[in-house]
């Protein structure tokens, strides 16, 4: 029960945090570009969406800072961020809604994917050291030390342009209508099929070297030889002592890490032009769209945050010591 | 909390802590001997000699246009050129050093700022260990790269050192974190107890006892941060947050990027400059992999290459200790 | 089914048949050119039912001699020479180390069970105590897991543990409690030999009383044999039957426990006993070992004890000595030691009669 409300309490500071961030921002930033977007665009926004925008950017000097917090919240609250400028007038939300779900279809599969498989690779790789397979770890060094965007690249030239497997861009055939058949479905897994695979190919020598290393640790605890010594089967030696244990450090690092690898696999979608909130970001960055750069920042750090809690719950599914009660 | 765990795993064997200059200074020689960390430093010091000598040996200017429009490499142009005939080897030698400024200008930077918080963190406890552990945790779990590219996209204009700064103040928390955990545990070592009992000065205990405790730890963030540096500013200018015209390597893959240079099909644009990050970051991870080995034994490797120990008949595993009889045979 | 087990079950008082025999063990620590050989030519042999004491400083190798004749010792731990012979209760005689891997696993627990030197990690943290008294005994005998569970639960309550405790987490009990469900572990399949290192040294000292009392109690119903490693010698001398003494990875003195206490022959011996007060009987004068054990990677070529003997001399540099009777041919007692070859007088302290 303890971990869940420390938890709990952790995330509720880490929103706050995320949110007053977006809201000290603006306001810290020398010059107005915001002001400048406005009065270029007098007249054709109406006079309710000027005032959020005022609000989000801190474009009324008269208010008090706290006043300006407190209704900053509140239009946070009723689910406002503004108009989006790049695509006026859709509120950013819209516009973030219509990307969120591709970006949670590609980089939520492509990460579980890989979290997945590296486990199982580094566990292998670490429960039998000093055979071949340890040379495998100079290619994960490789693997890992390559900006993911520039793996995209070389995957896009290999296999689009060369080889012609796969689209180099997009996320469906536009000639399709978005629809529950399993034509568009195929399209989807089309397109989806080349990004995934190169988020996979670059993230999951992290998950290798990191379960690797935890396997030789657990390995050496005495729990496993005690299982050894008891003469079970080394598929359970393996599974049950070793690696059930080796996990749960690894899983810790899956929640620290995941901002590390959301934020490296926005920018594969930046590559493939994949419509999910990642090529969004990049598009608000181009077009100077600062309310809907600060509205994928906030539903960015917000789900990363609820991926986050998923993990501590598997966590503490896994780990009975955080069940104690007391 | 669930992420205690992964910092006992890195922090377990330290080198020990009561050790003398001489022993220290053995274990550093060890490190050296390393293989990897070697291997790693000498591709560092490499591209570090470029960065400094890089603009000056650069055989032409950068921005200089030439009749060659995105020629593949020949003699002329070892690497080729873009799309207005610029030679590419020297935009990446020039470029080396914005990238090597900003990666290492960062590290130290966020070096810093972790060893200020971490320690201290660790070090005092109580209510204020509380906060900062949070506080570094905060900045744990909000994803970097966003932060960066929206406070670099709101900047009117992002230079290297700009960038260096963002990066700095948005990648601290990993080695705070890590910091943290060592001091604390430290903290209660005999040696410590044994200083604080003798009425030792806090400063002189932190710099004296703890802090040489804590350099392979505080070498091991540095790097990692500047790992992280390099790859983030390189992104950053891939994008097109940063000031494009500021030569580094992302730069070069931005105008390649812009320029169809998957489509056209011209690997020499953007393969040299992707070799060249995933060189300068294997550097970086093989000295970080030297560190982890020096700082938790059990990782090392178990001193044999794989085909000596074939030939002698031994596979280490755990559980199952191999059986030779070299004992008998030299008896005989 | 564990009815036809305890049929078998020698009889309560055993004659004197050995259950393992360690000869010649030797093991390398290291892959390399340049290993610390941390057991020499190793000779033990364990009766059917005895407790054997293995006692000495810190890193002499007596856990190591556990750890090695059970294959269990971690890389880069290395067995270059020797035979372990374990004697079954029908009489067939197995080499452990030739076994195969199917062959081992089948044979451990059943025949050797080990109880570990920490009982705070020698629990898997993350399964129930039930379960993993239960896996044990299921990778040996085709039983369902309810039955499994209630074995466990027998066991628990035959070393004092109430079974509802069989659902709880290692995190959840006691340090002598864990050590205790290691006990029960061990006995699981009722095994012929117990290795037991350093069972009680993480423990508080009437925990530690308690512990020892149990497995003297339980040894005495079940009739398994003992090793018992530990430094506290002054513990052996009242539990165990016979003690083994092991310095810098060879054992310089084999003798019944009484005799060794009272008449000890080698000079290791003699210090190690005047290092610990004695338990009972009259008090003795305390003394440390001066000096420190021998750095194992770079052996001198003599005794490896001339540099802490109050007694060497020339001879005991020239060649390692060799375990053999002592100047008295006591029976069932031997010794490493040049002082017993007949050439010089036994000095007094090691010659009491």
């Amino acid at each position: 029960m303890r971990f869940v409300v420390r938890r709990g309490i952790f995330y509720l500071i880490t929103a706050w945090a995320a949110v007053t961030i977006n809201f000290v921002l603006p306001r810290l930033m020398p010059g107005d570009p915001v002001a400048a977007l406005l009065a270029k665009s007098q007249g054709q926004i109406d006079s309710s969406a000027e005032d959020a925008i005022r609000l989000l950017f801190g474009l009324d000097q008269d208010a008090s800072i706290w006043q300006q917090y407190v209704d900053y919240w509140g239009l946070l609250l009723h689910g406002n961020l503004g108009v989006s400028f790049m695509n006026f007038p859709t509120p950013v939300t819209e516009v973030i809604a219509q990307s969120l779900p591709w970006t949670v279809g590609l980089v939520g599969i492509a990460t579980v994917i890989s979290f997945t498989l590296g486990t199982l690779v580094g566990m292998g790789i670490g429960w039998r050291r000093g055979t071949w397979a340890d040379g495998l770890l100079p290619a994960t060094t490789f693997f890992s030390a390559v900006p993911y965007f520039w793996l995209g690249l070389i995957a896009i030239a290999l296999f689009s342009v060369t080889l012609g497997w796969f689209p180099a861009s997009g996320s469906y055939d536009r000639s399709m209508i978005p629809a529950l058949t399993p034509e568009f479905a195929g399209s989807v897994i089309r397109y989806g099929t080349l990004p995934a695979f190169t988020i996979v190919l670059s993230s999951v020598s992290g998950w290798i070297l990191g379960m690797r290393n935890m396997m030789v640790t657990v390995s050496s605890e005495d729990y496993v030889t005690v299982a050894q010594a008891k003469g079970l089967p080394e598929r359970s030696v393996v599974v049950g002592y070793a690696a059930r244990n080796a996990i749960l450090p690894q899983m810790s690092s899956f929640t620290l890490a995941l901002g590390f690898i959301v934020g490296g696999t926005l920018i594969m979608e930046m590559v493939f032009s994949y419509q999910g909130i990642g090529f969004l970001l990049y598009q608000a960055v181009g077009n100077h769209d600062y309310p809907l750069m600060q509205g994928c920042f906030l539903v960015i750090t917000l789900a990363v945050l609820v991926a986050n809690m998923a993990a501590d719950v598997i966590y503490a599914v896994l780990d009975p010591r955080t069940r104690q009660e007391g | 909390m669930a992420t205690t765990t992964t910092t006992a795993v890195t922090t377990t064997p330290t080198p020990d802590g009561a050790g003398t200059p001489a022993i220290r200074r053995r274990q550093r020689l060890l490190f050296l001997r390393n293989a990897k960390a070697m291997t790693g430093l000498v591709i560092i010091g490499v591209f570090a000699v470029l960065a400094v000598i890089g603009p000056w040996i650069a055989p032409m200017d950068p921005d200089a246009l030439s009749s060659d429009v995105l020629s593949p490499p020949s003699a002329a142009h070892w690497l080729g050129t873009d799309h207005l005939g610029k030679d590419i080897l020297s935009q990446i030698m020039v470029g080396t050093r914005g990238v090597m400024i900003v990666g290492f200008t960062a590290g130290i930077l966020a070096t810093v700022i972790g060893v200020l918080v971490g320690v201290t963190a660790g070090y005092i406890g109580g209510a204020g260990d509380e906060a900062l552990s949070a506080l570094s945790n905060v900045f744990l779990v909000i994803p970097q790269l966003p932060l960066i590219i929206v406070i670099a996209g709101q900047l009117p204009s992002a230079g290297g050192l700009t960038v260096a700064a963002v990066i700095a103040v948005t990648g601290w928390a990993w080695g705070a974190r890590v910091l943290r955990a060592q001091t604390l545990s430290l903290r209660r070592r005999d040696f410590v107890e044994a200083a604080r009992a003798n009425g030792e000065r806090t400063w002189r205990i932190l710099t004296a006892e703890i802090l040489p405790n804590l350099t392979a730890i505080i070498a091991a963030g540095f790097v990692g941060t500047v790992t992280f540096a390099v790859i983030s500013q390189i992104t950053l200018a891939f994008i097109g947050v940063t000031s494009v015209s500021d030569w580094n390597w992302g730069t070069i893959l931005f105008w390649a990027q812009q320029n169809q240079a998957l489509a056209r099909g011209a690997w020499w644009w953007f393969a040299p400059a992707g070799l060249c990050i995933a060189l300068l970051g294997m550097g970086l991870t093989l000295v970080n992999f030297g560190i982890d080995e020096f700082v938790n034994p059990r990782l090392r490797s178990t001193g044999l290459h794989a085909r000596e120990l074939r030939r002698r008949g031994i596979r280490p595993r755990i559980g199952f200790t191999p059986v030779v009889h070299e004992a008998e045979e030299g008896r005989r | 089914m564990t009815a036809t087990v305890s049929d078998r079950r020698p009889p309560a008082v055993p004659e004197r048949t050995p259950v393992l025999e360690i000869e010649n063990l030797s093991v390398d620590y290291g892959y390399d050119d340049d290993p610390a050989h941390v057991l020499r030519g190793v000779s033990l042999t364990l009766h059917r039912g005895e407790v054997l004491g293995l006692a000495g400083e810190s890193g002499c190798g007596k856990s190591t001699l556990a750890y090695a004749a059970t294959r269990l010792l971690p890389p880069p731990g290395l067995v270059t020479g020797g035979r372990v012979m374990f004697t079954d209760r029908d009489g067939s005689r197995s080499d452990v180390l030739a076994l195969s891997d199917a062959e081992l696993r089948a044979a451990r627990w059943q025949d050797v069970a080990i109880v570990f030197q920490g009982a705070m990690n020698s629990l898997n943290p993350v399964f129930r105590v039930g379960r993993q008294i239960a896996d044990g005994i299921r990778a040996h005998r085709s039983v369902g897991r309810r039955e499994a569970l209630d074995r466990a639960a027998e066991l628990l309550e035959m070393v004092g543990i109430s079974p509802d405790r069989l659902r709880d987490y290692p995190h959840q009990l006691s340090g002598g409690m864990r050590q205790r469900v290691m006990i029960a572990m061990a006995l699981a399949l009722e095994p012929q030999v117990l290795l037991m290192d350093e069972p009680t040294t993480a423990l508080d000292v009437v925990m530690q009383r308690q512990i020892v009392e149990q497995i003297a109690e339980l040894r005495e119903r079940l009739g398994f044999a003992v090793v018992f490693i530990t430094h506290d010698v002054s513990l052996l001398i009242e539990m165990a039957d016979r003690i083994a003494i092991m310095y810098a990875g060879e054992i310089v003195e084999d003798a019944p426990a009484r005799e060794i206490y009272q008449r000890p022959r080698h000079p290791y011996s003699s210090a190690l006993l005047h290092s610990f007060p004695p338990l009972r009987g009259a008090r003795r004068e305390l003394s440390g070992i001066p000096g420190a054990p021998p750095n194992m990677a770079h052996l001198p070529t003599g005794c490896p004890f001339v540099p802490r003997c109050p007694h060497a001399a020339d001879a005991c540099r020239a060649g390692r000595p060799t375990l053999g009777p002592t100047a008295f041919a006591e029976a069932g007692r031997s010794v490493a030691c040049t002082l017993h070859d007949g050439a010089r007088e036994v000095p007094q302290e090691l010659a009491q009669r």
